[in-house]
């Protein structure tokens, strides 16, 4: 937990709050534990799969949209001429408009009235025809609309689901790169503290100190033409000897871990590197003051998790049934002394 | 030097934080001073009701004069005024009848303090907002010494509250916090005031161990002590903690210590362990992880002090501005304000080894330096030497100014307290 760049001797309680509400913002991965992202994944999941849930209202706005149907427009629909003009039922009216017509021309013209109102007529039979084809167009557009909304509502489940399950993969693909960052700092924590006790010593180990790759004598001459590799035996202890054997199988072991571990200082913080100069304690939530995950660039960490991949010399096969072959698992050549 | 400690409950087994502040400054004090503490009948906060017998007793070596209170508290009338002067424009006549609805109202005590014949030097009243400490200071005001215990509630906002801060002689304040608050409210920057606050009497070996035997806890676990109560945090907390449960440091859980006043979620990982003795108390700091503040009206935690007296860091509520300030000032301690805050901020506690360590010698290095009792003593030592100064140079105060006249304090002219409230600064102090 809590990678702060704040030293113990000097602790600012507000700048921790600003790296925890940082920290709180970006919200990485590595924070979320596996059940945690699965309830978020969940969560996110059920709400977007519900229709209902769906935040673009896309299920109201279509439903809207089918309920906003053209009204069924027919409005009464008339035929003019000029007998409509001055007809009637009654004769004696009919008459009488017709004889009375001339003077009516001689306040205004009517036939232009007649025109126009003939026109009108026509226009609104035009009209009429150009609704009911659109009405009908509008109810095709309908049906492929719905075609459309399905096409769309999937799409936003699908979009979704993957942008989900993106993210849930980043943050597990963090978070494991972090556990294992975490294992293998672990394990080399361990690495150190191992003591072999008399007896249970590697057997692995020569019966002689190694001798330094300079003073290492001249490999012995290559076995028989047998292309089998020679299954590896160990002679067991003498007895008197055992005990000073296993003092010097240790002690060489002890000599070749330290070796390793010069080796391995370039990359890694050899312990005691955590205290500044001076005694001061290491900045706080350091991991290796924190015994958790830390929460650094998990690509760098599996970088030199990657070139530490060889150091291993203890690991259960080796110190368990590899007492058995004599192989060196340190990653060099196995010694033929052993044999 | 006779001195008098006016508040308005006292006993060895009440708590409360005003109170639990004068019995021990009254303790404290007693050793260089003729202490006399005079307060009310009443052992319970909400009624008032008379309890304790009245007349003269003897606590833990200081005699206490007791005085019936005349009437109990009826939390209808009083819920009545205060809806009335909180929240809409009222006249200076409705705070003192809210004043008095609020209790406890206990006029022997006045009288004994306006009688001639205790001769008191000087009078140290607790908590500004109660009935004693207003008309005891206004009936003594070259004499009192006011310790307010104020929060940022809505009676810091009432037109009664800055007269008596500008009228006492001094004012002990518990923080930085509470001494911006009162002097942005009341202008009272001529009044000699000190930051003092409150120390603790801890036990040089409490047993974490001890306190894990007797109620079988085990593993790690975050303390509150206190009331169990709303006005404390505590809902918030249990939503916060039970919210965050999956993210939270594995095995950690919430232990409770106090009164319970609301409902206690029923959970495995919740474990409320009722009221218990100091001794309990400490050992439950000594074996407790960190100690949780969710309150959000505090003018000082003396439980926080207790926890950074032991080493014990603490989580608090950033919504408070004095433990806020608290935490930022003693470098022991964080604070939260959302529940991932809460969550954040409790992980880093627990399981950040250097972060705990740092915090625990900050604590332990904040109190000894401001909260230990040789520091607070001298301080009201000195502020007694003060006024006393003053005193002698005919120097007497300001004097507590005049009440409106008739028509005056009748007028509906006062703004609703939560207003005034509102305008008041807020945050921690960090300088």
């Amino acid at each position: 937990m809590a990678d702060f760049n704040i030293r113990t001797d000097a602790v600012d309680v507000e700048q921790i709050m600003r790296q925890i509400r940082a920290r709180i913002e970006s919200k990485r991965g590595v924070d979320y534990t596996e059940q945690q992202i699965q309830e978020l994944a969940n969560v996110k999941l059920e709400r977007f799969l519900n229709p209902k849930g769906v935040r673009s209202d896309l299920v109201d706005q279509f439903r809207r949209a089918r309920e906003r149907k053209l009204e069924p427009f027919q409005p009464e629909q008339y035929a003019f001429d000029g007998t409509l003009m001055y007809g009637s039922h009654r004769f004696i009216i009919r008459m009488f408009r017709k004889l009375l017509n001339p003077i009516l021309k001689l306040f205004f013209n009517p036939n232009t009235l007649i025109q126009v109102l003939d026109k009108q007529t026509k226009i609104n039979a035009l009209y009429e025809q150009q609704f009911i084809l659109l009405r009908e167009k509008s109810q095709q557009r309908d049906e492929v609309d719905v075609l459309y909304y399905e096409l769309v509502h999937n799409l936003v489940l699908e979009l979704t689901r993957i942008g989900i399950e993106n993210r849930n993969l980043k943050m597990r693909l963090e978070s494991l790169s972090s556990r294992m960052d975490f294992d293998e700092r672990r394990a080399r924590a361990l690495e150190g503290v191992v003591q072999y006790r008399p007896g249970t010593g590697p057997a692995r180990e020569p019966q002689q100190a190694r001798p330094r790759p300079d003073e290492r004598p001249a490999p012995p001459p290559v076995p028989p033409a047998s292309s089998a590799p020679q299954p590896v035996q160990v002679q067991p202890p003498q007895p008197g000897t055992a005990a000073e054997e296993q003092a010097g199988d240790s002690n060489t072991a002890r000599r070749r871990r330290r070796r390793r571990r010069g080796r391995r200082g370039g990359r890694s913080r050899a312990p005691g590197e955590g205290m500044a100069a001076g005694g001061a304690p290491a900045e706080v939530g350091s991991p290796e003051d924190s015994g958790t995950p830390p929460h650094g660039d998990p690509t760098a960490d599996a970088a030199s998790d990657d070139a530490s991949d060889g150091d291993f010399d203890d690991d259960p096969a080796g110190a368990g049934a590899g007492a058995g072959d004599g192989r060196d698992d340190s990653g060099e050549e196995p010694d033929p002394s052993a044999q | 030097m006779k001195l008098a400690v006016v508040v308005q409950r006292y006993g060895a087994d009440i708590n409360g934080g005003a109170e639990l502040h004068a019995r021990y400054v009254a303790e404290h004090l007693s050793r260089h001073a003729a202490v006399e503490v005079l307060t009310t009948c009443a052992r319970d906060y909400v009624t008032w009701r008379d309890e304790f017998p009245a007349g003269m007793e003897i606590v833990n070596g200081v005699p206490v004069r007791r005085f019936r209170v005349d009437q109990p508290r009826d939390p209808r009338v009083f819920s009545r005024w205060s809806e009335l002067v909180f929240n809409h424009p009222h006249s200076y006549l409705d705070e003192l009848k809210w004043l008095s609805a609020e209790g406890p109202k206990c006029t022997s005590l006045l009288r004994h303090l306006q009688s001639a014949d205790p001769g008191y030097d000087y009078v140290f009243f607790f908590s500004y907002r109660y009935y004693h400490s207003y008309h005891g200071t206004k009936a003594l005001p070259s004499r009192a010494i006011l310790v307010p215990t104020a929060e940022r509630d809505h009676a810091i906002g009432l037109a009664l509250s800055p007269r008596v801060f500008r009228g006492v002689r001094a004012l002990m304040y518990n923080s930085p916090e509470e001494k911006r608050l009162i002097q942005s409210v009341s202008n009272n920057h001529e009044v000699p005031g000190v930051v003092v606050g409150i120390g603790s009497d801890i036990p040089p070996r409490p047993q974490g161990e001890r306190f894990r035997q007797k109620y079988g806890i085990e593993g790690r676990f975050a303390l509150y002590v206190g009331r169990i109560d709303q006005n404390k945090g505590c809902n918030e907390l249990f939503s916060f903690f039970l919210e965050g449960l999956n993210a939270l440091p594995r095995g950690l859980q919430l232990v409770l210590i106090g009164k319970e006043l609301l409902p206690i979620p029923d959970h495995p990982r919740i474990r409320h362990l009722g009221f218990l003795d100091d001794q309990d108390k400490f050992d439950a700091l000594a074996a407790a992880d960190l100690l949780l503040m969710p309150s959000y009206y505090e003018s000082l935690s003396m439980v926080a002090l207790e926890a950074w007296a032991l080493g014990k860091p603490v989580l608090a509520n950033g919504k408070c501005e004095v433990l806020r300030g608290q935490c930022v000032r003693s470098r022991a301690g964080l604070y939260y304000e959302t529940q991932a805050e809460f969550v954040e901020t409790l992980r880093a506690i627990s399981e950040s080894r250097g972060l705990n360590a740092a915090f625990s010698a900050n604590g332990r290095e904040f109190f000894q330096r401001h909260y230990a009792w040789p520091v607070i003593e001298q301080k009201y030592l000195d502020i007694l030497a003060q006024v006393k100064e003053e005193d002698a140079r005919g120097i007497h105060g300001n004097g507590m100014e005049p009440e409106p006249g008739w028509f005056a304090r009748r007028r509906k002219e006062l703004p609703p307290a939560n207003d005034v409230l509102a305008d008041l600064p807020f945050g921690p102090v960090l300088n």
